[in-house]
């Protein structure tokens, strides 16, 4: 029989593992790509951006343009991440909780804004509400304006997050069961009750890892915004365009400075997904003793 | 069947919340893709051909899929290497590294294009390095699949490394005493088990650089026939207002959108069915 080498002192696991140099090696060059491609990037926002110091970081951030790009990119999140959070936990409730046909083609359905490139994302609702649009005509005699301003920019940055809470919702909600909310009923508990007493403790984790995401991608839209917004200075720029137009124009540290409310979006964004993740585990190893 | 359907359903709220999801749905997201599709109708074959394979629409497809392909690779061989060491080696920070994996799905995607235009451009960061060398990455496709290896970085690795998770210790175990090297047991246990989430990985990769548009065109050169991606074609379209062209050309990527949807969930399917 053919005998692996070992040497003397073998130490637990070592059979199961590379030669230290190995993986002193694969480390390096792990890290090594990883800070090449992500931590170099992410710093370079913030030298950038305080590349001329505090006060001209602080005065860029106070530039009325940028002011009214803060304040679209805010109510824009405001609309679109309460809409598909009704939408994600309405949507999860009737898939996740209930057996019926044509369900996967729902799922699937509901997946298809991920897989739609941006800019198509955008065009669609150009297709309808703009002017040669199929409600152009009517939308124009009744002097009502979507595309070219702010209703189209919140319409399309509601089609580019509509999955996020409900993608999150489903498949935790479908391994939590129907258990509990059904023993609640046979206590008595209406509807209503029994979810917001039974499934909604449960869920919580889920649905904050489901908003933060969906807010980072209102907040953050590039390409759908950018086919639907008139890219009026002061008035349908949100914060991205408003960078891409500070860069363009050559005021690098002022456009970085304005992005780097947008890294320091996604830092935060990073946080609470790696802590509701976490959380979402602990609960699932919860239910899973529980059984 | 009355009986069954009582077995499942007996919680309530089914008829309106499934009928809440799928009017939703439709008018968020069914009826404005389909617009697309009629759209694209009105158009005889020979405009849509005209549109859709003209030299400049080649040339876009060519650099959008090639550098997606190039990047997709990259991500794939380095997203596993990435996964192992995060999953199997311990080393300090680890957990802070593995949180900034997803910083590409949290980092908007138009940061992401001037960050990585400036460190590469040819007085930035890392640019004032390579062009000496004549390695221009700015402005070229080569910047193109640089901003893909970005933005499709988290994928492999988040569907790696539940599997490598996942993996019983046991078996490379038993290979070991059953006289198997270590390469050998990688080549043959490990990664057969492996293989389908990279493909996984690799396809969603593909499919988002596919798509990207924000991270691309700071870097890009934006050159017709050059370093032109079939997003920005479209909207260039859109901005000289032939939109029949742009509805064309967004058709064509979405069919394929939707045909890498497909086999990015036959492939789930398929890794599903190996890990059990």
């Amino acid at each position: 029989m053919h005998v692996a080498k070992h040497n003397n002192q073998v130490k637990t696991g070592e059979s199961v593992s590379e030669p230290a140099w190995v993986r002193c090696l694969l480390i390096t060059i792990a890290l090594g790509f990883l800070a090449l491609f992500l931590l170099l990037p992410l710093a370079a926002v913030f030298v950038q951006a305080l590349d001329k110091g505090w006060e001209a970081y602080l005065a860029a951030l106070h530039e009325p343009d940028t002011l009214s790009a803060i304040w679209l990119t805010l109510l824009t999140a405001t609309f679109c991440v309460p809409i598909n959070l009704f939408f994600g936990v309405v949507a999860a409730w009737a898939i996740a909780k209930f057996s019926f046909p044509g369900k996967s083609l729902l799922i699937t359905l509901i997946d298809l804004p991920f897989s739609v490139s941006p800019v198509v994302s955008g065009l669609i609702y150009v297709l309808i509400f703009g002017l040669q649009g199929w409600l152009g005509p009517w939308l124009q005699d009744h002097d009502i304006k979507i595309i070219f301003a702010v209703p189209g920019i919140v319409l399309a940055t509601i089609f580019v997050t509509f999955p996020f809470v409900a993608r999150e919702l489903i498949p935790l909600m479908e391994s939590q069961g129907r258990d509990e909310e059904e023993a609640a009923l046979t206590l008595g508990a209406s509807g209503l009750q029994t979810f917001f007493r039974v499934t909604f403790p449960n869920i919580k984790w889920g649905i904050l890892y489901g908003v933060i995401l969906c807010n980072a991608r209102a907040m953050g839209e590039f390409g759908a915004v950018s086919v639907v917004s008139g890219h009026v200075r002061g008035s349908t720029n949100t914060i991205p365009l408003q960078v891409e137009i500070l860069y363009n124009e050559y005021s690098y540290a002022a456009a970085f400075a304005v992005a780097s409310l947008l890294a320091l979006l996604a830092l935060v964004t990073l946080v609470i997904k790696t802590v509701a993740e976490w959380k979402i585990q602990q609960t699932l190893s919860v239910t899973e003793s529980e059984r | 069947m009355g009986l069954k359907n009582r077995k499942n359903n007996v919680l309530p709220g089914f008829t309106p919340a499934l009928g809440y999801t799928i009017f939703y749905l439709s008018i968020i997201v069914l009826i404005p893709l389909s617009a697309l599709f009629f759209k694209t109708a009105t158009l005889t074959w020979n405009q849509f051909l005209l549109a859709v394979a003209a030299p400049r629409v080649m040339a876009s497809y060519r650099v959008t899929f090639g550098a997606s392909l190039m990047a997709a690779i990259i991500n794939g061989i380095f997203g596993v290497l990435v996964a192992w060491v995060l999953v199997r080696y311990r080393f300090p920070g680890k957990k802070l590294i593995d949180a900034l994996v997803d910083l590409p799905f949290a980092l908007p995607t138009a940061v992401a294009g001037i960050t990585l235009a400036s460190v590469y451009a040819p007085n930035g960061w890392l640019g004032r390095y390579l062009e000496p060398h004549g390695i221009k990455v700015a402005f070229t496709p080569l910047g193109i699949m640089v901003a893909m290896v970005f933005i499709g970085l988290p994928f492999v690795v988040r569907t790696v490394q539940p599997v490598l998770e996942e993996l019983d210790q046991e078996i490379e175990e038993a290979a070991s005493c059953l006289g198997a090297s270590r390469w050998q047991t990688i080549y043959r246990i490990i990664f057969p088990t492996v293989l389908p989430a990279i493909l996984t990985g690799f396809a969603l990769a593909f499919a988002r650089a596919v798509g990207e548009y924000g991270s691309i065109i700071f870097i890009a050169g934006n050159m017709p026939m050059v370093s032109e991606i079939t997003p920005l074609l479209i909207i260039t379209k859109l901005e000289q207002y032939d939109y029949a062209g742009a509805t064309a050309i967004a058709t064509v990527m979405l069919v394929l959108s939707f045909l890498m949807l497909l086999s990015i969930n036959l492939l789930q399917k398929w890794s599903r069915r190996f890990a059990e």
